[in-house]
């Protein structure tokens, strides 16, 4: 869950929280592409189509840093503008999966009955569909924009964060303080967001990431299969397809999309296990 | 007699979350002879579970020890290495948990389980080793010694398998055997047959134990000695018949008083016929699908009728698995009843809490045993104090503050209470605030679900005196459940007995002494008392035993 073990490297607390070395350096990783992605126009030395290199699959130089791409685009230019798009359309996605599967979780687990069996039941059968495939049909169906991506990205991950939420949830249900306030008086909505959310947060937000890193991934695979962001734009799954043949060349197009979509997935990860944890010990 | 166990100047540390040290066990000398047994006593964070784990050279995550020998049978067990430890855990010291349900495993049978150290230290063939733990489940007087080691854990009863985890100890032939708290689980009527089966096989053994505990009266029963320990330290150390008949440490005294009957004011004698607060009329109620007579699957609670008047107490006393806690919760409307009549101040309450009107619900609190799954463990205690207040009266902002300190002053908390979440307090003030979130309702009626149980005896003695306290202050009635007869003694004007679902006989006051119903003889004849001979001369009439004993 979310209580990680304890890193052996604790900086001394601040606010009454501890910080890990690892934690940090996650975040740091993170905020450099968040940062990336917001100011692109002003960072990438080049526009994204523009074909700067009479070569193509171009080597590292000075001029450009990370080589050309299979047309002569600068390849530091396309990853700097395809962090937008990573970065956009998979937290877009989590937002809606996450938080519609929470919302629904929760009240399945309160409610109770016939309504929780019902939503449950519809959600194992969205679970049984591959997502991949259900990404293919939808792309295939209405076309490749960037809210139908969303859409879709968020509909596949919905199941999956209801189950989530909903098994916590239960649990915290059976407690007797949900006993306390059911028999106080208290309605569904209190129960769900002021008893049972700030009980459950901390693995929600965990899955959250966890769904981050799945989105960036499903987002990069329906990308190389050329159904995701659509060209002049790219997302760094799709800048892996497009530079594929560049892999017998040696071509650094290749390996600096595959880098930057690793780094962003690993770091997510290593901060979700590394979240700053309260001091329990006052007196210190 | 000779020196078994030698703990001279023990130090342990923990490291706190914060990287802080701090010494939970300050300096403590005990000395065990060969085939005595020594009591450890104390409330919760003591330190004496921490002291009698470091007899098998085992910390705590997070603690060591950090000075000090502990010298077990010429051994430093604090200087050897981890696989010299282990030879030396289950052969020379072994352990019996609090929760044997929770130390097996369910999927073994219990006699793999049983012969397991046998077979792990080489000391014997796995026939001879059946053979040997045969010969100890007789010793532990087991029902069927032959065949129970065939079963699983769930197939015995909870006493059973605390006699089978002590045979489990037993097996490897150790010199010193540890319990921790190892009847504190049970009824008081299963607490018997275990008590009695480990004193006859540590005498007959002639093995050491180490007994912790904080039921002084349990402890009286089995231990040559007590040691006394209070925040890390020795308080007081002496034979069992000099603590008890003369306490020295004003701790050892307190631990005692709280045994004794208060002098208390109990409410007069009726003088006029009142119109009861509560009414319950052939309550049934009890859990799973309802069948074809209407009745439910499995009926927990089976034609109950009480009644509760303004001002007066009642108690509802049996062992755990007789409904006490059903009926609770059915009053409460948490678990409609399925027939019945439930009237409150005159007026018909619905079966189910969620129809009840919320002024109903006002006037009628629960409050339930565990504080810890009670209490919202994500808010502050004045978001807890302060939800029913608002809900209730409507109260904001700074009236709701001043009613949420006037709370914590009723219950005897700190008004700096107040910014703390609930990991933050210890049981008792948990319980505490357990308890003034149902004073914040203003209710005419409380029902405490065993809230004293999960308490050590002086904290559920303070308990017990606030609640007594709050009565006479705020003219309220409780519903007082519990196992424990010495506590529903001391604060109920009328006890009812109920055994398998059913009321089976209703006291007052001056009868409590001569119970007529047999199942209420067995029961209050089992509770300990604090004299050391009392176990051993205790006669229970057999028929009662086997009709109505728990193991």
């Amino acid at each position: 869950m979310t209580q990680s073990a304890p890193s052996t490297s604790a900086a001394p607390g601040i606010f009454g929280y501890t910080f890990s070395f690892v934690g940090i350096l996650a975040f740091a990783v993170i905020l450099f592409w968040a940062v990336v992605a917001l100011f692109a126009p002003q960072i990438a030395p080049y526009p994204i189509g523009k074909i700067v290199d009479m070569d193509y699959f171009g080597p590292m130089s000075s001029k450009l840093w990370l080589g050309s791409d299979y047309l002569g685009r600068d390849m530091l230019s396309r990853i700097i503008f395809g962090a937008r798009y990573t970065l956009g359309i998979a937290l877009a996605g989590v937002l809606i999966a996450s938080s519609s599967g929470v919302i629904l979780g929760m009240a399945a687990a309160v409610v109770g009955g016939w309504f929780d069996t019902a939503l449950s039941r519809f959600m194992d059968a969205m679970i049984s569909i591959p997502s991949k495939l259900f990404g293919l049909v939808v792309v295939a169906a209405v076309g490749s924009s960037l809210p139908a991506l969303i859409l879709t990205l968020a509909f596949i991950y919905t199941p999956g964060s209801y189950r989530f939420a909903r098994a916590l949830a239960v649990n915290v249900n059976t407690m007797d303080f949900i006993t306390v306030a059911r028999i106080r008086g208290e309605n569904t909505l209190y129960l769900a967001i002021s008893e049972i959310l700030p009980n459950i947060i901390r693995p929600v937000l965990a899955d959250f990431g966890i769904r981050f890193v799945f989105i960036v991934l499903l987002l990069s695979g329906l990308s190389f299969l050329g159904l995701g962001v659509q060209p002049p734009l790219a997302d760094w799954g799709a800048l892996v397809h497009e530079n594929i043949q560049g892999l017998s060349f040696g071509s650094a197009a290749v390996i600096a999309p595959s880098i930057a979509i690793a780094s962003l997935t690993i770091s997510v990860n290593l901060l979700i296990d590394n979240l700053p944890r309260k001091i329990r010990d006052r007196s210190a | 007699m000779s020196k078994l166990v030698e703990i001279k100047n023990l130090h342990v540390e923990a490291t706190t979350d914060a990287g802080r040290r701090i010494e939970i066990i300050k300096g403590v000398n005990i000395d065990i002879a060969k085939g005595e047994i020594v009591a450890l006593i104390g409330e919760s964070g003591s330190g004496k579970t921490t002291i009698a784990l470091t007899l098998m050279g085992y910390t705590r995550p997070g603690c060591r020890i950090a000075d000090g020998a502990l010298l077990v049978d010429g051994k430093d067990m604090a200087g050897l290495s981890e696989r010299e430890r282990a030879k030396v855990r289950g052969t020379e010291v072994a352990y019996v948990p609090q929760s044997a349900a929770a130390a097996f495993n369910p999927s073994q049978t219990i006699m793999d389980q049983v012969i397991e150290v046998t077979r792990i230290h080489g000391l014997m063939t796995s026939d001879k080793a059946r053979e040997r733990a045969i010969e100890l489940f007789k010793a532990l007087s087991l029902p069927w010694p032959e065949t129970i080691g065939e079963r699983y854990p769930h197939q015995v009863s909870g006493g059973q398998l605390q006699r089978l985890a002590a045979a489990m100890a037993l097996i490897g032939g150790p010199k010193l055997v540890i319990f921790d708290e190892p009847t504190t689980a049970l009824d008081v009527t299963t607490q018997i047959d275990v008590l009695r089966a480990f004193k006859s096989v540590m005498k007959a053994g002639g093995i050491a134990g180490v007994y912790v505990s904080h039921d002084l009266a349990v402890v009286a029963q089995i231990a040559d000695r007590i040691v006394v320990l209070k925040g890390g330290e020795v308080q007081e150390e002496g034979t069992t018949e000099a603590i008890l008949s003369t306490p020295a440490h004003p701790y050892t005294q307190e631990l005692l008083s709280a045994f004794e009957p208060k002098e208390t004011q109990f409410a007069g004698k009726r003088t006029y016929k009142a119109r009861p607060l509560l009414e319950i009329e052939n309550v049934i109620a009890g859990y799973g699908p309802i069948q074809a007579d209407g009745l439910p699957f499995m009926t927990a609670v089976r034609t109950v009728s009480l009644s509760v008047e303004k001002g007066r107490n009642l108690g509802i006393i049996g062992e755990s698995g007789c409904g006490k806690s059903t009926l609770a919760r059915t009053i409460a409307g948490i678990l409609p009843a399925s027939a019945g009549n439930i009237i409150f101040d005159g007026k018909e309450l619905h079966h189910d809490a969620r129809r009840r009107s919320r002024e109903a619900l006002r006037e009628m609190q629960i409050v339930f045993q565990y504080a810890d799954t009670a209490l919202n463990p994500a808010k502050p205690i004045e978001d807890i104090l302060g939800r029913p207040l608002s809900f209730y009266h409507g109260l904001k902002g700074k009236a709701r503050d001043t009613r949420v300190n006037e709370l914590l002053d009723m219950v005897r908390l700190p008004k700096a209470l107040r910014y703390r979440h609930p990991s933050e307090l210890s049981g008792g003030q948990k319980q505490r605030i357990n308890f003034a979130r149902a004073l914040a309702a203003n209710p005419k009626l409380i029902i405490c679900d065993e809230i004293t149980s999960a308490l050590d005896t002086v904290v559920a003695a303070a308990i017990i005196e606030l609640l007594k306290e709050l009565q006479r202050e705020l003219d309220l009635s409780y519903i007082f459940i519990s196992h424990d007869l010495s506590v529903v003694e001391a604060i109920c004007d009328e006890i009812m007995v109920m055994y398998r679902g059913e009321k089976v006989e209703h006291l007052t006051r001056e009868d409590v002494k001569s119970p007529t119903h047999p199942y209420s003889k067995l029961l209050f004849s089992s509770v300990p008392k604090l004299d050391p001979t009392w176990l051993d001369t205790l006669v229970l009439e057999p028929e009662l035993v086997r009709q109505y004993g728990g193991a």
